[in-house]
């Protein structure tokens, strides 16, 4: 086990018995001279989610941004399979099946649906032609299932609705065959329909034994999904939690106060209700 | 693929009512054609029919339209490159600098280092093709060399590019001494489109029409190319009367375009000693001996379908685009960014390189001014034709109308005697005009 020792209830995970997918070990990113993470260490197993939760600034998505190739880390290691591993861009993340769906979504605006699934992964014909039809073809089939009202396939995303830019920057992150997906707040867009479909969604992917990293704002959102939540505050790792050993208001305790829930008290926890 | 079955199973398309649309807009729709391309097509016409009626029945001449045609296609040819250069976010400055540049060196192979320096003479059957792949290779590096310092070096393009704009032109005069450096090997005169005696450098009238001919079958292909390829994926298809009316219509513009071509005659004087030399018998009405299809037209054709070909049908073009469109997803989407910025620049130097040659070609000499000034036509077709400086957006049709546009108001203020610098404030309002329309009609569209 490589979570910290700060870390509880390590045995009770029913993942537990699973091979570590993804180890981030000691991870450091400063900007400028402010530690945006500072000695994180998270790890990730097949089929298992794992919620990661702190406020605005905690540096939930930098310690993301390192795994998916956007961000290196400044020092740290990153072990996948428990081999260590070097992630210099996206292309580096992408060949050890990691895929993201990010926060802003990075979507080219100017570019259709299928265009924005396969970006960086186009099909090509024997002599490198593109092949939209094929694309746009694959592309009907994934966001068929992901959100069977999707029919604009003609025109650039720029002037699809929220809901549905989300949906193709999911579709392009199930497309192809990620072992890692990591979701950046992957619900912030959607209407009730919507998120219930993703939630469907991360439990499916978990049953194919994907490992799935969750960012979210919403503690209920993280408590539904995920196995384990890791809990950041100012750029340092409070700790990793068995879901099924904590209550959301200990969870809450360990966002706001930064405190185990060994370590708080009745008061402190009544306290986070006024 | 991952089986991602989530909610309830897909269901029939959602039928919505279409909203209630003009004539125009509803046959545009169903035709797929561009409307921003229909509009600058409709825009040249009337261009040409109103400089047709000011000057008295003179613009809308084979003679007239043909030199058009030599005229527009240097700027024409840049401007599909500086197509992709401002649909990335970039810009170059340094194009007509580059140019005067390219082209005295090209002059200076042909006319001392090829016979001189290397000793094998003057007008060799290579000497132009080698001298044109020297010119490419050289322009391709200068670009690359700019792409670098702005990919790679963090420089900003509007930068690098001024600066290359004060360098390859100093070079150029400090090199050049202000010698002209003339005249040129006559098999690279044909580049320009001119005449060397009776040899003219155009198509003629049967090569035309193979080319125009050529053109149809190509535009049929495509048509029946891309319904084959929807009918395969079950996508909806084009009603057949479209189909039938956008083969129609490509191949009467194509072969309208050769006959008007055609029509315009060698001069009299040049057609008399070419019928002379091959023994023909001038009839009593005078010789008719059509010029054709120019070089320099044959040459934006072909870089026309090349570069419409990068843009929409492969990988680099569809990068580039994304870059435009949204630099960070085009990264986080695994994109080697920086390697296709050079790119960009690399290829506006080819291309640069080509238009050197004709330029220099037509001119039969390369002076140290030429290209002054070119890259702000270049900018101007690539805007007017429907770029954005926004980034992202952009056609090479569209570009290469554009300096059809730029280049139709100039020849035709000239047929009106308009003065050079009135001719100057025209264009400078038709270019902000046109961007101007431009931006308020994507804002009513919403897109």
């Amino acid at each position: 086990m490589t979570a910290p020792a700060i870390a509880t209830g390590t045995g009770a995970a029913p993942s537990s018995a699973a091979p570590l997918l993804v180890e981030m070990k000691n991870i450091r990113i400063a900007f400028g001279g402010v530690h945006a993470v500072n000695d994180v260490s998270i790890d990730l197993r097949a089929g298992e989610v794992v919620g990661l939760v702190g406020g605005n600034g905690a540096g939930k998505s930098t310690l993301i941004r390192a795994l998916s190739g956007a961000h290196p880390p400044d020092t740290g290691e990153i072990l996948i399979d428990g081999k260590p591993v070097t992630i210099a861009n996206p292309r580096d993340a992408k060949a050890y099946g990691i895929e993201t769906i990010y926060q802003t979504l990075a979507l080219a605006d100017n570019i259709d649906a299928a265009g924005n699934v396969f970006l960086g992964r186009e099909l090509t014909s024997r002599i490198g032609q593109l092949d939209d039809a094929a694309m746009e073809s694959a592309t009907r089939k994934v966001l068929g299932r992901l959100n069977p009202r999707f029919q604009n396939f003609k025109v650039p995303v720029k002037s699809l609705s929220g809901g549905q830019r989300q949906s193709v920057a999911i579709a392009r992150a199930v497309h192809f065959n990620a072992r890692i997906l990591i979701m950046d707040e992957p619900t912030a867009a959607l209407g009730p329909a919507e998120t219930a479909q993703v939630r469907e969604l991360v439990k499916q992917l978990k049953a194919e034994g994907i490992g799935i990293f969750l960012i979210s704002h919403d503690i209920h959102d993280v408590f539904d999904l995920s196995d384990r939540i890791s809990v950041m505050l100012h750029g340092r790792l409070v700790g990793t939690v068995n879901k099924d050993d904590v209550t959301t208001d200990e969870v809450l305790a360990m966002i706001i106060i930064g405190k185990l829930p060994t370590e708080v008290s009745q008061t402190e926890l009544a306290e986070l209700h006024h | 693929m991952a089986e991602v079955t989530a909610g309830p199973s897909p269901s029939p398309s959602i039928a919505v009512e279409p909203p209630r649309r003009s004539s125009v807009t509803s046959l545009l729709a169903k035709t797929e054609i561009d409307t921003r391309l229909f509009g600058m097509i409709i825009a040249l016409a009337i261009i040409w029919l109103g400089f047709d009626i000011l000057s008295g029945g003179n613009f809308i001449t084979p003679r007239n339209l043909w030199n058009l045609s030599v005229q527009s296609s240097s700027t024409a040819i840049m401007a599909t490159g500086m197509v992709l250069i401002i649909v990335s976010r970039n810009i170059d400055l340094s194009i007509g600098s580059m140019l005067g540049l390219i082209g005295y060196m090209m002059a200076m192979a042909q006319s001392d280092w090829i016979p001189h320096a290397l000793g094998l003479g003057f007008e060799q059957p290579y000497t132009w093709i080698v001298v044109l792949l020297f010119g490419i290779a050289i322009g391709a590096a200068l670009g690359a060399f700019q792409g670098a310092l702005v990919s790679y070096g963090g420089i900003p393009a509007f930068i690098v590019t001024l600066g290359g704009l004060l360098i390859w032109r100093g070079l150029i005069f400090r090199f050049a001494q202000g010698q002209t450096l003339s005249p040129l090997d006559t098999t690279f005169q044909m580049l320009g489109g001119g005449t060397v005696g009776t040899r003219v450098g155009a198509l003629g009238d049967v090569l035309s029409w193979a080319l125009g001919i050529l053109g149809c079958v190509a535009i049929v292909y495509t048509l029946i190319a891309g319904r084959r390829r929807r009918r395969r994926y079950d996508f909806p298809l084009r009603p057949m009367w479209a189909e039938v009316l956008l083969g129609t219509v490509g191949c009467g513009i194509v072969l309208g375009a050769i006959w008007v071509l055609n029509s315009y005659p060698l001069p009299p004087l040049v057609a008399a000693q070419y019928a002379k030399e091959h023994g023909i018998v001038v009839p009593p009405g005078g010789l008719n001996i059509a010029i054709g299809v120019a070089i320099p037209v044959l040459i934006l054709i072909g870089v026309a379908v090349v570069m419409t070909i990068v843009a929409t049908r492969r990988r680099f073009g569809r990068y580039v685009y994304a870059i435009g469109g949204n630099p960070d997803a085009a990264e986080l989407g695994g994109i080697n960014t920086r390697r296709t910025v050079m790119l960009t620049f690399s290829l506006m130097g080819i291309l640069v390189a080509i238009s050197a040659a004709i330029e220099t070609a037509r001119l039969n000499a390369a002076v140290t001014g030429l290209g002054v000034q070119a890259e702000l036509d270049v900018i101007a077709a690539a805007v007017i034709g429907g770029t954005s400086f926004s980034g992202g957006i952009g056609t090479i049709i569209g570009a290469v109308l554009g300096a059809f546009v730029m280049q139709s108001l100039r020849s035709g203020m000239l047929l009106l005697n308009v003065d050079s610098p009135m001719q100057d404030v025209v264009v400078g309002v038709v270019l902000v005009a046109a961007v101007g329309l431009d931006a308020y009609l994507r804002r009513r569209s919403g897109r």
